[in-house]
């Protein structure tokens, strides 16, 4: 029987909002799927863009930040230079023929348990059509 | 703002604007292209004495370093200093700035309209004197020399942004008015003072130069496409840095990448057993060094906003990848998201410092 594919999504999630959001779909207990692997950081602000891209050379099928909504940042303003990081990435992958939809942002406040949930599901269903990442096997990284 | 008509060659005017101000001791030292007697080749140099100008040569299509990089670790040194910069050293200087590693408090720059600057390997293997005439002659007629950096051609910043001190040279000194040199700024007018020249009310005029932006423009389309041709995805970007032998030159020769301790060349890079047994679980072989795509991928994140193609890079690459080619490229991209030019404006932040509440409302 052929095995079916679960993508393995790398998330750096804000430990004010997304995190805690997470916990919360967790404590309600809504159903999301196993492929979001959870790094807590302070703020979406830490994500270094090397981090998305050494999770996506890895081998990661999907990267994911997810920050507080704009305006509701903990340190007030990180999550708006998250923004700017993550749309250089992006645009950095789109110039290269990269597949820049292996990239998403999303803002997740501490109370958007449901959100959460749905995104979770959402991104995976959206990874699970462009498959697992080439970068997996390719031993020339 | 006046200007001085320059009656004999541009880099020999420069050269005694250069003499007067150090022997007026108007400046303490002189940053300047400079012939190198023994060997016949060219370096950048730093002149403190007005006897050793005789071997500069402000204006040469030669960039050995990018003097912008060289200046920010001494323009800090409280002395008064003259610095003769090509255009994309003009701007890497600005973009050095913004990141305070340098100042133009004492500092007095120089520049001239730029018709690019010949590839090192040119520079090694040829006499430049008997490259000159030709690509004078070339340039005069707005057209782009062959011979010169991938990313000059395909350049169309070759008019300075902020100089005190423009010198025309390509294009203008065949169109009657002969080679010029602008004041743009008070601090030009008050160091020139008392030197002996003709001066007129010139204003520069770009539009004399308007056919070698058309070509420029022309040249960079077919560079950006040529990097295309080789499809999307992994396997471009494995057929573009696919040769990496990691040996970090491109990141060394870049006037933008400043960093003291560079991350990829940090701790965080030093691979241990573990990382080992991991890939290799993984992925069965493994490649030696690791992480040289990640490198430039790295990289072009962090700084390709700020590349001014200036082209040292792909110069010194021993590989022959075409790192300026992809950064401009990339950078071109990354820049106009935040509406941002590379060492236009001093007073510009960088676009990872700042941010607008309302951008970018697409994603997130």
């Amino acid at each position: 029987m052929k095995k079916e594919f679960t993508p393995r999504i790398t998330s750096f999630l804000c430990k004010w909002c997304t995190y805690t959001g997470a916990d919360l779909a967790g404590t309600a207990r809504l159903q999301y799927p196993v492929s979001i692997i959870p790094i807590q950081v302070m703020c979406s602000s830490r994500v270094d863009p090397v981090f998305l891209i050494k999770a996506f050379l890895s081998g990661s099928d999907g990267v994911l930040i997810g920050g507080c909504h704009p305006g509701d940042c903990h340190y007030e303003t990180g999550n708006y230079h998250a923004r700017r990081r993550f749309a250089i990435v992006k645009s950095v992958f789109e110039s290269l023929g990269l597949e820049s939809d292996r990239l998403k942002l999303s803002w997740i406040s501490a109370s958007e348990g449901p959100k959460f949930a749905r995104v979770a599901n959402e991104y995976t269903e959206e990874i699970m059509k462009l498959g697992e990442n080439p970068t997996r096997k390719s031993i020339f990284l | 703002m006046s200007s001085i008509t320059i009656d004999t060659s541009a880099s020999r005017k420069v050269r005694e604007l250069l003499q007067f101000l150090l022997e007026s001791g108007k400046i303490d030292a002189a940053l300047t292209m400079r012939k190198i007697p023994e060997n016949n080749s060219y370096d950048l140099g730093l002149i403190t004495d007005a006897a050793n100008l005789d071997e500069a040569v402000p204006i040469i299509p030669v960039m050995t370093v990018n003097a912008g990089q060289v200046l920010s670790s001494i323009s800090t040194s409280g002395k008064k200093i003259a610095a003769v910069l090509k255009p994309c050293e003009l701007r890497a200087f600005v973009e050095l700035v913004k990141r305070e590693q340098g100042s133009f408090e004492n500092l007095l720059t120089i520049s001239h309209t730029c018709g690019g600057v010949f590839s090192l390997d040119l520079v090694v293997a040829e006499k430049i004197e008997e490259l000159l005439p030709k690509y004078e002659k070339i340039i005069s007629k707005g057209e782009v020399p062959i011979n010169t950096r991938d990313t000059c051609r395909a350049c169309e910043h070759f008019i300075p942004m902020n100089a005190d001190i423009t010198v025309s040279v390509a294009g203008e000194c065949e169109s009657g008015k002969g080679c010029v040199m602008y004041l743009n700024t008070d601090k030009a007018e008050e160091f020139t003072e008392g030197f002996e020249s003709e001066r007129g009310e010139l204003k520069f005029d770009p539009s004399a130069l308007q056919k070698m932006l058309d070509t420029r423009l022309a040249e960079k389309e077919k560079l950006f496409a040529s990097m295309t041709a080789s499809g999307p995805g992994l396997d471009r970007l494995l057929d573009t840095f696919g040769k990496c032998v990691g040996c970090h030159g491109c990141n060394s020769v870049c006037p933008i990448c400043y960093c003291l301790l560079c991350d990829f060349e940090s701790a965080n890079f030093d691979y241990n057993l573990p990382y080992f047994e991991e890939h290799l679980s993984r992925r069965g072989a493994l490649r030696l060094p690791p992480d040289t795509i990640f490198f430039h991928l790295g990289r072009l994140t962090h700084m390709s906003f700020s590349c001014v193609g200036c082209g040292m890079c792909s110069d010194v690459c021993p590989v022959g990848i075409p790192v300026a080619a992809v950064f401009k490229k990339t950078g071109e991209k990354t820049a106009a998201l935040f509406d941002y030019v590379p060492g236009r404006d001093v007073e510009e932040s960088i676009p990872v410092m700042v941010y607008k509440e309302e951008e970018l409302s697409d994603l997130g």
